[in-house]
């Protein structure tokens, strides 16, 4: 059978009995953040990996998904699965919008765009308050169900999530694996030798960031309907940073690189609360040696190390 | 065809008056050539003369400050580079510019893009059509690869492969955009004798296909041996456009773009 059908249907099948396995509500939540975390770091590696576009402010996508769904199930009242298509479309609408004219930058001046364009949104959350509830954040967001099934419980949640994961993994898999897929990869590499090929490649990044936006938003979705209390601090700067930790961490320019980043920068914080005081110092130290020993990111890094200590043997 | 036609009606480029200026300096004076159907023009001028510049004005890369380019009947000079490609024009580069860690397979499939249909959510949806598509176009590719004698060479890492090999790679890339005409920016630099010598044969076997050629070389003896004719550019501005018996007989040219060496070689 085919090697690659085989690793993905064991990381289903894994996935799926540590959901069934696991009876512990904190770890459940745990591995739900997780995959939360990796839709976002998803969509952001599809952006910096494959195309190669940096970007500061995709925190602002996760809001735009979270305080969309949270207005219009919690406040107008509306079924939150509609909720979802309207955060999804507004969130793509404004990644068109705001992407439209910063895609033209690159490098440096990109990622100064998108840090202004996620402050401003960050801004925004904290200042309508009518509408977002302001600094102290927003409550009464309802909790998801689906015709007989409630997403209430830690296990039905977390299954829910993953399923998600799987769905957007496949789809990353399919455009990396087409023209598209190649012709990012072409926009990565040299640019100008991509555009004298015939690749359109302001059309494509806005393509790939608006994509990259709706799995954010769906991303927010997810946050906000399972944590149920929203505040704009979620989705300010630092959100923007640990989506781009997760995936340079885990590893540029592969959609295991993005879970493995989730996985290390959400269980990190967790293992680390021994140290008290010392935390952040103890998370930042143990980023810096990561990249240090291994620049091109966990995933890769480790296939490295392991296909050298095999040769040796 | 359609039996012999005068010269001019032959034309599938066509640039009139094409000025462009860098700051102070007159990258090209109002410069104006054809080049005829299924011939190949060689271009050649000191450094700075301005080669490049129109290479990259007539890809789009580059936008001219006056002057028109017609390409098959078709004003081309306010298209977006990706509008030229589609409508027939490649080009390879002076350093080159092939795509790290791809694949030459990979590389040549790039070169693809304008060819092929599918876009987005063709990628998403993978419908029969679309399999059926990137099946046609990997078999094209190998055909490519067979063509500019690449095959053997198909899944090696294209960056990897000495200079002769990437060099010919990129006329692979270029070949794949199904291009009318080719620019090739200085194709034999850093290449050995016979390296130029199987990059002549690779030109003339292009050129039999009914493509166009153009090509910024210093390699005079190759220049000499596969254009049909040569347009010399000095400080921006064309000051002759001849065979190449022409051009080695013009005192003027010779004394003053190609040095007293190349005529102690004739």
């Amino acid at each position: 059978m085919d090697k690659k059908l085989v690793h993905n249907l064991l990381f289903i099948a894994v996935v799926a009995v540590t959901g069934m396995v696991v009876e512990n509500i904190y770890l459940l939540q745990i591995m739900t953040f997780i995959g939360i975390n990796t839709l976002l770091a998803l969509g952001l590696n599809m952006l910096m990996g494959y195309a190669g576009q940096v970007s500061l402010g995709h925190g602002a996508f996760y809001g735009i998904g979270a305080y969309a769904t949270a207005y219009l199930s919690g406040t107008l009242g509306i079924s939150p699965w509609a909720a979802l298509v309207c955060a999804i479309v507004l969130s793509v609408a404004v990644a068109f919008v705001v992407g439209r004219p910063t895609l033209k930058l690159s490098g440096y001046y990109l990622g100064m765009g998108t840090l202004g364009f996620g402050m401003i949104v960050h801004i925004l959350f904290r200042e309508a308050g009518s509408i977002t509830g302001g600094a102290s954040g927003f409550v009464g967001i309802p909790m998801l169900t689906l015709g007989p099934l409630s997403f209430e419980g830690g296990r039905n949640y977390f299954y829910l999530v993953w399923t998600v994961v799987f769905g957007a993994i496949f789809l990353c898999k399919r455009i990396i694996d087409s023209k598209t897929g190649r012709a990012l990869a072409a926009i990565h590499g040299r640019e100008n030798a991509a555009v004298a090929l015939g690749v359109d490649a302001h059309a494509l990044k806005l393509n790939i960031f608006m994509f990259s936006a709706a799995l954010g938003a769906m991303a927010g979705f997810l946050y906000a309907h399972f944590v149920l209390f929203i505040s704009p601090d979620s989705f300010g700067f630092m959100a923007s940073v640990k989506m781009v930790t997760m995936v340079v961490i885990g590893g540029m320019a592969n959609v295991w690189g993005a879970l493995i980043g989730a996985v290390v920068i959400t269980l990190l914080p967790e293992v680390l609360h021994g140290f008290a005081d010392h935390e952040m110092i103890v998370f930042g130290l143990i980023l810096m040696g990561v990249m240090i020993v291994m620049p091109q990111g966990l995933t890769q890094g480790v296939i490295e190390r392991y296909a050298r200590y095999k040769k040796r043997a | 065809m359609h039996g012999i036609r005068k010269e001019h009606e032959n034309l599938l480029l066509q640039v009139k008056g094409l000025t462009k200026q860098f700051g102070g300096v007159k990258a090209q004076d109002n410069v104006s050539f054809g080049v005829e159907q299924g011939s190949v023009l060689g271009l050649i001028g000191p450094n700075g003369a301005g080669k490049t510049t129109l290479f990259n004005m007539i890809t789009g890369v580059c936008v001219q400050d006056k002057g028109e380019i017609l390409f098959n009947g078709h004003a081309i000079e306010s298209m977006p580079v990706h509008k030229r490609v589609a409508a027939g024009i490649a080009r390879t580069f002076q350093n080159v510019e092939l795509f790290p860690g791809m694949t030459v397979l990979e590389n040549v499939l790039v070169g693809m893009h304008v060819r092929l249909k599918s876009g987005f959510w063709g990628a998403i949806i993978r419908s029969p059509r679309v399999v059926k598509e990137e099946r046609i176009a990997r078999e094209k590719a190998l055909e490519i690869l067979e063509f500019t004698g690449l095959l053997s060479y198909a899944d090696r890492i294209a960056c990897d492969l000495p200079v002769g090999r990437q060099k010919t790679a990129e006329i692979a890339r270029a070949l794949a955009t199904d291009p009318l005409l080719i620019l090739l920016d200085e194709p034999a630099a850093g290449l050995n004798r016979i390296e130029t010598q199987a990059l002549g044969a690779l030109i003339c076997r292009i050129k039999e296909q009914g493509i166009t050629l153009m090509l910024v070389e210093h390699d005079m003896g190759l220049a000499m041996e596969v254009c049909d004719k040569i347009l010399v550019l000095d400080r921006g501005e064309a000051i002759a456009l001849a065979t190449p018996q022409q051009i080695t007989n013009d005192q003027k040219v010779m004394d003053a773009y190609l040095g007293e060496e190349f005529q102690c070689l004739n």
